[in-house]
């Protein structure tokens, strides 16, 4: 028998262009907790699905128990015990608990299901490793962490010993994340192996037994976590020295500049309000984040205050001037600039170049403009001047297709022609969605070099870790509501947690509006 | 930058061409299954007909006039993402207004053709409208408002007694006036489009100056979507509708804007078709052609105004050779053949994105790594490949 349960050797899996996998090599003990480190793009989730039979390999190959296997699709992959919970979870909305976790593999009579049997190994497993949910709720009446460990339950119900966490902890509260964690280490002791891809340091610090790094699509080492810390996986994973800390000089905070007095935004389908009588205020030169698990209302704020949705009652101030009623445009002319969360929903005309889409906010101005017909001259002069103020990288400069660029460089133009507008008011959500390290960096950057330049900025995100080195204040939605406000400089994860997941609230807040 | 265009150019003319090929090949083996010994001298025919003569080819561009302009609609309203399958009742509106001003109103033939260009628009503009305010489908309105037109502007050229052949000298009263006659011409001279020496020129009746108002137009709907901000907005309105939302772009005014432009468009083809004077607007149950006959042509052309030009000509070209096939073949031949085409033209998209593959194949190695990382699109393209196999 041998010392690892999975071994992939040597996988090499190339797609047009790129090398996805260059001679990776992972080594998976049984009972082991073992972390996939890498940025988006270094080849974790190819890897995975290679494993996981969704790519075959040009070369290499793996082994299961010592013996070399052949994974042709998912089936093969369930048949040697390897379940995955993926990042974007795959359940069906509209089936219950029970439904989604025997779905595949369920047992029948005569044609008929029969869900006792399932039931009664479901909720022993449920109770065994404490995995709380409702087998009869519906998926999508549940939270994201119910979610979660119904997708959890999926693999244990189909007898799986090699459980694939793919960035698990992305949609958690920190408290939940802790959970996760215990919950992983149980599986672990129970002699499961478990492959956890994630780029989050600390949690590979918390948790991992061993962990494998990859950087652009090539196997960087495998080390021991007890034998490294975060600054060695750091620079293991982006090739250089990183600064995790944000140097910020102290925040000068000016005027108001965004005004937001008893914003009530409604839902078409239920009762329950989106934002519910929100009111905060932000000045000049400082950074308000909102933190919050998914789903609080912060999209629909977001809307609201942008002018994509209409509010039900309450008032929005640009300056001094209410512009609740306002269009789009006009808002985006008082100075109002728009950093959304969804760059290739909202942010980008994918299709445009990506000097056609550098002036998606501005083409209808003189500058760019001559009674009705584009200046093309002048549109290739801003945008190469953009290009090469805020770096952004692509194959064929001013004409590249916007589709065909990465993620980070299509989140540099968005920045790049938001800020370029020259705003009083910046809203930023969700900035550095899946970019690596050295865009994040820069995003960053450029956001508290806006805020020092006497810009307000606010900014919602997902991620507690940069609302909390970013902000300058910090407030908390929770279904709807500002639940906290917190200074940026003292607010703790496990505080903010607590907040974000209702547990707490404060009583009397010093919100002024 | 021109690197760009000329690559999707190319890309776009390739499928273009290959569908047409094999819609021909297609065509050849049906005349050989219908009728073996003339598959050869037939095929011939529907090839060359269309220069066989200058008054064959005369024909051709008389044809290719309306096409082209139903083929604009299409492409028009396909660029803002909206799929115009309304353009055969624009079109016959088009002819109504058209025939009306020239014949009840004694208007010369440009009046008339801005009349059927007004009544194009507001057949069009009514999906839009529904479109835009209550988010109905356009296609199940335009379609919808294609009958309407059609029994509409039956019903009323029914009640215009002066509109109908037999008021003009003519027997039949099934169709309307021919404007060419001698005691209409003593009526009203200027109702047909003029011929401008070109009838001299290609020794033929039909041609006229339709088929270079139509290219001129195409030119013109081409500065229009590349050169103005009015197109760059409905061209972001067609690719991304949030992002052009999100930008302030008025996507409701634009897709109204859009449909009203189409329907126009088509509906200057009925008035450049019957303000020919060789044609007569027929009483029939069933809609035009013409109007559905413009998909195709926006779809070989990609949608590109200028590529339209070509693919109406095409289109015109093949059915002018068509008729030269009778009698060992039955009519409809050519109708399975274009409708071959037209079927591969579909095609086109996806051969579309495999030639484009292929280009990208050949160009990767000229990027450098740093710009490597594939989008997440074409990811999803090759996972999407991989999952197939």
């Amino acid at each position: 028998m041998s010392e690892y349960v999975i071994e992939m050797l040597n996988i090499t899996k190339k797609f047009p262009g790129i090398i996805a996998n260059d001679d990776i090599t992972l080594q998976l003990k049984k009972g082991e907790i073992h972390a996939l480190l890498g940025e988006n793009g270094a080849g974790k989730s190819t890897l995975m699905s290679v494993l996981f039979g969704l790519y075959q390999p040009e070369s290499g190959e793996i082994k299961k128990d010592g013996e070399v296997v052949k994974i042709n699709d998912p089936n093969d992959a369930n048949r040697l015990h390897i379940g995955m919970v993926h990042q974007h979870f795959k359940l069906v909305e509209i089936f219950t608990v029970l439904d989604n976790i025997i779905l595949g593999v369920e047992q029948t009579k005569n044609g008929f299901l029969q869900k006792k049997e399932a039931r009664r190994k479901v909720m022993e497993l449920s109770t065994k490793y404490g995995l709380q949910v409702d087998p009869d709720a519906m998926i999508e009446e549940i939270s994201v962490g119910m979610q979660q460990r119904v997708e959890i339950l999926k693999m244990l119900y189909r007898d799986n010993d090699i459980l694939i966490f793919d960035e698990p902890t992305a949609v958690l509260t920190p408290q939940e994340i802790d959970e996760l964690m215990q919950i992983m280490r149980n599986f672990a002791n129970e002699g499961k192996s478990i492959l956890f891809i994630t780029h989050k340091l600390n949690e590979i610090m918390a948790v991992a037994d061993r962990v494998t790094v990859l950087r652009k699509g090539k196997g960087i080492g495998t080390l021991n976590v007890a034998d490294t810390n975060v600054d060695q996986l750091a620079e293991m994973m982006v090739g250089r020295k990183v600064n995790f800390n944000i140097d910020k000089a102290p925040c000068k905070a000016g005027a108001p500049a965004l005004t937001v007095r008893n914003l009530v935004v409604g839902d078409k389908r239920h009762l329950k309000k989106k934002v519910n009588d929100v009111s905060f205020r932000v000045h000049r030169g400082e950074i308000v984040g909102i933190a919050g698990i998914d789903g609080n209302g912060q999209s629909e704020l977001v809307y609201a205050l942008t002018g994509l949705m209409k509010p039900e009652s309450g008032s929005i101030f640009i300056g001094d001037k209410e512009v609740s009623r306002n269009t789009i445009r006009e808002r985006n002319d008082m100075g109002l600039s728009h950093i959304p969360e969804d760059r290739h929903k909202y942010g980008l005309v994918l299709d445009y170049t990506l000097a056609e889409n550098l002036i998606l906010k501005n083409y209808y101005r003189p500058q760019f403009q001559n009674h009705g017909f584009l200046r093309f001259d002048e549109m290739y002069r801003y945008s190469e001047d953009l290009i090469h103020r805020y770096d952004i990288r692509s194959g064929q400069g001013s004409a590249t297709v916007t589709r065909s660029m990465s993620g980070g460089n299509q989140q540099k133009a968005i920045v790049a022609r938001e800020l370029s507008l020259q705003p009083e008011v910046l809203i930023a959500v969700q900035p550095t969605r899946g970019l690596d390290v050295g865009a994040i960096e820069y995003i960053h950057k450029q956001i508290v070099a806006a805020r020092d330049d006497q810009k307000a900025v606010l900014l919602v995100s997902l991620e507690l870790d940069e609302v909390m080195s970013l902000s300058d204040r910090i407030l908390v939605m929770y279904e709807g509501e500002i639940v906290a406000e917190v200074d940026g400089k003292s607010a703790t994860a496990h505080e903010l947690g607590l907040y974000m997941s209702g547990a707490n609230r404060q009583t009397h807040m010093e919100v002024e509006a | 930058m021109k690197n760009r265009r000329n690559r999707t150019g190319i890309i776009n003319g390739t499928a273009s061409l290959i569908s047409i090929i094999l819609g021909l090949l297609f065509g050849l083996l049906l005349l050989f299954i219908f009728n073996p010994s003339f598959a050869i001298t037939g095929f011939d025919n529907l090839m060359t007909t269309g220069i066989a003569s200058s008054e064959k080819l005369a024909k051709v561009f008389y044809q290719s006039a309306p096409l082209l302009m139903t083929g604009l609609a299409v492409a028009f309203a396909f660029k803002t993402g909206l799929f115009n399958i309304g353009a055969t009742g624009q079109y016959t509106l088009g002819a109504f207004f058209a025939l009306v001003g020239v014949v009840q109103f004694r208007l010369p033939w440009w009046m008339g053709l801005a009349l059927a260009m007004i009544g194009g628009a507001l057949l069009g503009s009514i999906p839009g409208i529904c479109k835009a305010l209550f988010n109905v489908n356009e296609v199940i309105t335009s379609i919808m408002f294609n009958w309407i037109a059609l029994f509409a502007v039956n019903l009323s050229i029914n009640n215009m007694p002066l509109m109908l052949a037999n008021a003009w000298g003519a027997i039949n009263k099934d169709r309307t006036a021919a404007l060419t006659s001698g005691k209409f011409m003593a009526y009203n001279p200027n109702a047909t489009i003029p011929k401008a020496g070109l009838d001299q020129l290609f020794g033929s009746n039909y041609i006229n100056l339709g088929v270079v108002i139509a290219i001129l137009i195409a030119v013109v709907i081409w500065v229009v979507m590349n050169r103005t901000t009015f197109g760059y907005e409905l061209k972001a309105c067609g690719y991304n509708r949030h992002a052009s939302n999100y930008a302030g772009i008025d996507a409701k005014r634009n897709i109204i804007l859009s449909m009203t432009i189409s329907g126009a468009l088509a509906g200057i083809g009925g008035g450049l078709y019957y303000l020919s004077g060789t044609a007569q607007y027929t009483l029939v149950k069933s809609l035009l052609g013409m109007g559905f006959n413009g998909i195709p042509v926006a779809l070989l052309a990609s949608s590109n105004p200028i590529g339209t030009i070509f693919s109406a000509l095409f289109i015109s070209y093949i059915q002018v050779g068509g008729d030269a096939l009778q009698p060992e073949y039955s009519r409809e031949i050519i109708d399975i053949i274009i409708a071959t085409i037209i079927y591969l033209s579909a095609f086109a998209l996806l051969m579309r994105g495999w030639i484009g593959k292929l280009f990208i194949r050949n160009q990767t190695e000229n990027i450098n790594a740093e710009d490597d990382q594939p989008s997440e699109n074409e990811a999803k393209l090759v996972k999407k490949e991989e999952t197939l196999k």
